[in-house]
């Protein structure tokens, strides 16, 4: 196939024309900084006012509980940071889960080195938070519960509600890393119990360096980036205004169509597993088969190693991901995978394809073949599976 | 990422496959790291390297650093190929990613497993060739699919 596949939308999307013509005026005509005074640049002030209560509305919450950050990475890392700092008289304990996004576990990381408490939390063979070990967690001095709502790898939906209630009754911070789940799956804080939620604009035909973090009326938390009065003086910094256009008109049209989009996602996504598991032998499929993403597929395709796959996918023109180590620049695979208990080399051999309402069946049908094709390629090559057949005859 | 070389290497790998009955065979790596390279050497009877075979499960530059080793070896003596060090290996790729050296050294390793096979075998010693480290983990458990 000439054109390109592109099976990566867990990675980014295609920023939709729309977005771009909506965004387009406040590069060149509608420059203005929206703090200053005149008429010129407090109309940017209305339209970062209008996007932003597009985007309270499509969470239930009210407009002056979004705070504008320069994406997903930025939002997760004032949620806990800034929470740690208001909260620091009550205690120094973080409950979060194995799976999560590096940005929520670097920034773990980084607090337990100044003297924090974490709790990582296990996740079982789909994927899905160990409810009871969350509640034994819990301490008295624990001032946070962090989860992400859905897994950018394997698809998992975590029972968010769940959480949500347990946190509410222990009088604990609740917050959620959505950038994966955000418009693709119905969303509402208040029926959810979410104090904090963290997205990103780029993962649903939005723009890059635009997310933001939901905090609930309420709650401490102050400025994590100092400086200028802008976002209720919560984050400073002039506000990225053609992007915050953008984001708003990505969510307008991405909240309108998600039912629809759902719809085609999970009918692609199951033919495309169903053809691959029925022809290729030795596979699974990682994450959990019905509380997933609508887009997510992951695959582990044994005695072979992910880095070669995405390579000669790329050369027949498809765009994927994997968790192996050689794709992470270290010796570890996805963290992810090894903490739904795949042992090191099925987790080597893994495959993420996530996929979009631009997608066609004829895509799917020859991504399939393709995989077959390069499979097998990998395995002719492969001394373990050239052990494997041997001991099996 | 990748030189061209690499990539010429990785999707047309030259002697892949097994030898029946090999002079020598070797396997080095750990499943555990992504890696595993085997080498299977026919070697006549003065020594010289007559055929090299190898099978890899790894990304794309442990598959094309074990193709370029089984043609750097060919043709060449025991002693000779012994003298095949992960830095010629690197060399005749045009290079490769730092994060990916380590897959040079797998190669350079792995026709010394096969070489001290053949040395096993044959009873006799070569020079310079140490016993090779025993890096490939046991067999665990074969996972339910």
């Amino acid at each position: 196939m000439d054109k390109k596949i592109y099976l990566d939308n867990a990675a980014t999307t295609k920023t939709r024309p729309e977005v771009v013509e909506a965004m387009l005026p406040y590069f060149t005509e509608k420059y203005g900084n929206p703090s200053s005074i005149y008429e010129f640049a407090s109309q940017n002030k209305k339209a970062v006012d209008e996007a932003r209560s597009i985007i309270a509305k499509s969470i239930g919450a009210e407009t002056a509980e979004v705070y504008f950050t320069a994406g997903g990475t930025e939002a997760d890392n004032w949620a806990l940071k800034a929470t740690i700092d208001a909260y620091s008289s009550k205690g120094n304990h973080i409950i979060t889960s194995k799976i999560e996004h590096h940005a929520i576990l670097h920034t773990c990381e980084f607090l337990q080195k100044h003297g924090y408490e974490v709790t990582y939390v296990d996740v079982d063979e789909n994927g899905i938070i160990k409810l009871d070990q969350l509640k034994k967690a819990i301490r008295p001095t624990t001032i946070l519960i962090s989860v992400m709502f859905a897994n950018n790898e394997i698809g998992t939906i975590q029972p968010i509600k769940e959480i949500g209630e347990i946190a509410k009754q222990h009088n604990i911070l609740f917050h959620t890393d959505a950038v994966q789940a955000y418009c693709q799956l119905p969303i509402n804080v208040d029926e959810l119990n979410i104090d904090m939620l963290s997205a990103s604009a780029h993962k649903l035909n939005g723009p890059k360096g635009i997310g933001f973090l939901y905090i609930r009326k309420g709650a401490k938390l102050r400025s994590f980036i100092h400086g200028g009065a802008q976002e209720r003086q919560r984050r400073a910094g002039t506000e990225n205004v053609p992007a915050i256009v953008g984001f708003g008109k990505a969510v307008e049209i991405a909240i309108a169509t998600m039912k629809e989009r759902n719809d085609k996602e999970i009918e692609l996504r199951e033919r495309l597993i169903k053809k691959v598991m029925s022809e290729v032998p030795y596979v699974r499929v990682n994450g959990h088969r019905r509380n997933r993403l609508p887009n997510n597929v992951n695959f582990s395709f044994q005695f072979i190693e992910g880095e070669s796959l995405l390579i000669m996918l790329d050369m027949k023109n498809i765009c994927a991901s994997s968790g192996s180590a050689c794709t992470s620049g270290s010796l570890d695979p996805s963290h992810v995978l090894l903490a739904i208990g795949l042992p090191h080399e099925i987790a080597h051999g893994s495959l993420r394809l996530t996929l979009s309402e631009d997608n066609t069946e004829e895509e799917i049908d020859y991504t399939a073949e393709m995989i077959k094709e390069i499979v097998d390629k990998l395995r002719q090559m492969s001394p373990l599976y050239e052990d494997y057949m041997k001991k099996k005859a | 990422m990748y030189t061209e070389k690499v990539m010429d290497h990785f999707t047309n790998p030259r002697n892949m496959g097994e030898i029946e009955n090999p002079s020598g065979v070797g396997t080095v790596g750990n499943a555990k790291c992504g890696d595993i390279m085997r080498m299977y050497l026919d070697i006549d009877d003065n020594g010289v390297i007559r055929d090299c075979k190898f099978k890899t499960f790894g990304c794309g530059a442990a598959v094309a650093t074990s193709s370029i080793a089984t043609e750097l070896v060919i043709g060449k003596t025991v002693q000779e190929a012994l003298q095949v060090t992960n830095k010629a290996v690197v060399d005749a790729l045009d290079g490769l990613p730092k994060v990916k050296v380590h897959c040079s050294l797998l190669a350079e390793e792995a026709i010394h497993a096969a070489l001290w096979d053949y040395a096993e075998k044959n009873n006799i010693t070569i020079e310079g060739l140490s016993k090779p480290k025993d890096d490939v983990s046991e067999e665990e458990e074969e996972p339910e699919y």
